[in-house]
């Protein structure tokens, strides 16, 4: 058994942040049933394609999102879609939806109408800056979200602009905050007996979210003081990133332990000179620009995985930094079984990262891969009941 | 008042710095018991603060959200206040107890006795010297739900590696992809978005142990890798290497699936960067329609309206000169007015907000979504909301930022049920105390 394979999610959400926290329901075992409108979820014409050509069924943005997940086309602009839906609520333990704040209320399929067809059925709605206020109807990419709501503005280096995290990191962040709100609802319902609709703002994710914004905002309040943008590169001994034989590394002294620098470096003397021993005269910053230089030298001369290997055996803080070739080719990650593999009927065996984390019982497991469009429609369906007839009325006659 | 819906969850909290706090954080505001036990001989790095005593010399020099205290003085009790803590320990107790000690250990075993959830993230191998193994746990409680959050798993060359955020997310590949492609690398700033997945992602585990727990009665180990889960966050350059071998590097502020364009422009500033004056606006082009919308709100320059940008990968093929082309307009612009105007016409723009102006933010406002907390040591401040607006169960900020040794009471007595001697016994030991010992720097 897995943990979570009693939990049935009426999954309308589609893109990125909501299908990313359904997708962990989907990993501990919920049945997930994706309602995809008849031309399928937007993410399946994001890229990465095998193949580089764009294919709603080789999007591998898609295919992380969804797997173990099944999929249901239904058109709810039609009476018989969204009859299909009802019928569909009656079996689930919650919905979650991402649709823009009003969109469901005006098909007449809103929380109200949720909560009619099962008493209690907590309703999870996700979006950009919620379901009330003056932007409400505003949109966001992964952008403008982490531009307004994360910690650019502190990102990059002082005399350029802000700069964002990769790809759509911030999204993914919003989504598994998501998971832990539609959990909440899950709670409340099965424990004290209570449904209600719980509002995620993607935006209040990130105002609310840990990575230095919880801190900024409350180290203004304390001392009027702002966190300008700096590159971290070599404020301390050692602190920031670090050119080496084969690429780069980063360093944090943090605990400020010259201890354990020293050993790394086996410069054992190094902690009988004051200046880079006394915590007050380590802020100096020519007596930082001085180790630093030699530092570097030390570096330079060793490979990446060399320095981590010499910061693992002293503990200290070091990363190399990694390609994603580095990381697909590391025989550690591969042997703890980090990576996994499903076969796909469009994309053949693809590799992806597998649990998000490991539980001793009931834990993640690769059940199927991301679906084709619509190909649970006429199982799923048929599981509550419908007719061959009403299954095609209710896809848009695609099932 | 509804119950929360994690009310009756005890939760004890042996965790530091970001990731795990941010986990147990989030399971108090869903209404568990969060407890945390405080070393008062031990300062534990980066949780309350870099030093427990700090020159003010040091929390001068560190940047605002690091150093920057009340009125920017260190102050009779800094552990108490450091901005990286509060923001993470509201809804949680705090009790102090010597756990080197075999008396101090024997006090925790009652506690866990009394508990379902033991959480800790520390350095791999810090639980064990203590003798804190699960199995000692379910010695005590076999239901105990126990989560580690080793860096890169307890298993394997790199188990005892020792890393914050910035460095795992180094070794995932996010460092090589995040900054300006025509930049060393080092001129990375380190952030640690890698402690916000793990953070909710554990609290998510717990939830789900507890879902199974209800269902079997079985209690577990949980173990999340944070390197691993960090992952998702890259899902892009991933699957494109999975699936093409392609290896993708830094694009700053470009996207991802190649809509054009995409960027960060400067706007009218009252400043400069050096007082965090300086002001910009983000800006995404999603498709051509967008194109034409932003074209006619920003009053129809003539480029806006050249065919060769009439399609994405026109506008793609030229960014470059796009970027300078748009940078000549909004560099006259409020950036807020200029947010209002596009997302009037349905483009995606918005200020990159420096943290200090969200505060006057009409959405956040108009939402509500700022507490005001009390706590003895600061004062009276707002703080930033939850993640989420529970409709029948609202997350209320019913503690706040917890002092050190806060619920020494009602840990000892209340839950415990301690005598008056065995109390005045441990307080004699060093064990109960409000602030850290003066041996601690």
């Amino acid at each position: 058994m897995q943990a979570l394979d009693n939990v049935r999610i009426l999954d309308l959400t589609h893109h990125i942040a909501g299908p990313y926290a359904t997708k962990l329901f989907a990993d501990f075992g919920a049945d997930v049933i994706k309602i995809e409108k008849p031309g399928g979820d937007v993410a399946r014409s994001l890229g990465p394609f095998q193949g580089g050509a764009a294919d709603p069924e080789r999007s591998g943005t898609f295919f992380y999102l969804n797997c173990n997940k099944r999929s249901v086309v239904l058109d709810l602009k039609s009476a018989e879609g969204r009859a299909a839906l009802g019928e569909l609520a009656k079996t689930a333990d919650v919905v979650v939806e991402s649709f823009a704040p009003g969109t469901l209320d005006a098909l007449g399929i809103g929380y109200e109408y949720f909560k009619a067809m099962k008493p209690g059925l907590p309703v999870v709605s996700i979006s950009n800056f919620g379901q009330n206020g003056p932007y409400r109807d505003y949109k966001l990419t992964d952008l403008t979200l982490y531009a307004f709501a994360g910690e650019m503005y502190s990102m990059g280096e002082t005399d350029r602009e802000p700069i964002k995290m990769a790809g759509t990191a911030a999204l993914f962040e919003s989504g598994a905050a998501a998971a832990v709100g539609i959990m909440g609802a899950l709670f409340s319902s099965k424990r004290h007996g209570i449904g209600q609709h719980v509002d995620v703002s993607l935006a209040e994710t990130h105002f609310g979210g840990v990575d230095r914004r919880h801190a900024t905002a409350i180290a203004f309040q304390f001392s009027g003081r702002k966190t300008i943008r700096v590159a971290s590169h070599g404020g301390g001994m050692p602190q920031g990133i670090y050119p080496c034989a084969d690429g780069y590394v980063d360093f944090t002294n943090a605990g400020l332990r010259p201890d354990r620098v020293a050993e790394m470096l086996n410069h054992a003397d190094w902690l009988n000179d004051e200046r880079y021993s006394d915590p007050v005269q380590r802020m100096n910053p020519a007596v930082i620009e001085e180790w630093n230089g030699n530092f570097i030298g030390w570096c330079i001369e060793r490979t990446k995985r060399e320095i981590w290997t010499e910061a693992r055996r002293a503990k200290v803080m070091c990363g190399p930094m990694f390609t994603m070739e580095d990381l697909f080719t590391d025989e550690a990650f591969r042997n703890r079984g980090f990576w996994s593999k499903v076969e796909h009927p469009a994309l053949g065996e693809v590799t992806v990262p597998g649990r998000p984390f490991q539980m001793q019982n009931g834990g993640w497991e690769m059940r199927r891969a991301a679906p084709l469009l619509g190909q649970h429609t006429a199982e799923v369906l048929s599981e509550v009941g419908l007719s061959p007839a009403a299954i095609s009325a209710a896809s848009g006659g695609v099932a | 008042m509804n119950p929360k819906p994690l009310e009756g969850v005890r939760v004890i909290d042996l965790c530091v710095v970001w990731a795990g706090p941010f986990a147990t954080m989030l399971m108090g505001d869903l209404g568990a018991e969060i407890i945390k036990p405080e070393n008062p001989f031990v300062f534990q790095p980066m949780t309350r603060g870099a030093m427990a005593r700090p020159p003010q010399m040091l929390v001068s020099a560190s940047i605002a959200w690091a150093g920057g205290l009340p009125n920017n003085e260190v102050g009779a009790r800094p552990w108490d206040y450091n901005p990286t803590f509060v923001s993470l320990y509201r809804n949680k107790k705090s009790f102090t107890v010597d756990l080197r000690r075999p008396e101090g250990l024997e006090v925790l075993k009652r506690l866990v006795a009394e508990s379902d959830v033991v959480y800790e993230n520390n350095a791999t191998g810090t639980m064990e010297g203590l003798g804190i193994t699960y199995d000692w746990l379910k010695e005590a409680n076999p239901k105990i739900i126990f989560v580690r959050v080793p860096a890169y798993g307890s298993d394997g060359p790199y188990a005892r590696a020792r890393a914050l955020g910035v460095h795992l997310e180094a070794v995932m590949g996010h460092s090589l992809l995040r900054g300006y492609p025509d930049a060393d690398p080092s001129s990375n700033t380190a952030i640690y978005s890698g402690d916000y997945l793990a953070g909710a992602q554990g609290a998510f585990a717990v939830m789900t142990a507890l879902w199974h727990r209800d269902r079997t009665g079985e209690g577990q180990l949980i173990e999340i890798a944070q390197a691993e889960n960090a992952a998702c966050m890259f899902t892009q350059a991933i699957m494109d290497y999975s699936l093409n071998g392609n290896v993708q590097g830094a694009i700053a502020n470009r996207d991802v699936n190649g809509r054009a364009p995409f960027g960060v422009y400067p706007t009218l500033s009252p400043g400069t960067p050096a007082t965090s004056d300086d002001r910009w606006i983000a800006i995404g082009i999603e498709d051509d329609a967008q194109w034409q919308a932003f074209g006619a709100a920003i009053g129809h320059p003539d480029w806006a309206d050249e065919t060769r940008f009439a399609t994405n990968a026109g506008r793609l093929e030229h960014h470059d000169e796009l970027d300078q082309l748009i940078t000549g307009y909004t560099a006259t612009q409020d950036d807020y007015e200029l947010m209002h105007s596009l997302q009037a016409v349905g483009v995606s723009a918005t200020p990159v907000l420096e943290a200090s102006r969200m505060f006057t933010d009409p959405q956040l406002r108009e939402r509500e979504f700022f507490k005001t907390q009390t706590q003895r040591a600061s004062g009276t401040f707002e703080y930033v909301g939850p993640l989420w607006q529970f409709g029948e169960t609202p997350v209320e900020f019913s503690q706040p930022p917890v002092m050190f040794g806060e619920h020494n009471d009602y840990v000892y007595r209340e839950i415990l049920k301690l005598s008056d001697a065995e109390y005045e016994t441990l307080k004699a030991g060093g064990h109960i105390a409000d602030e850290y010992d003066a041996s601690v720097p």
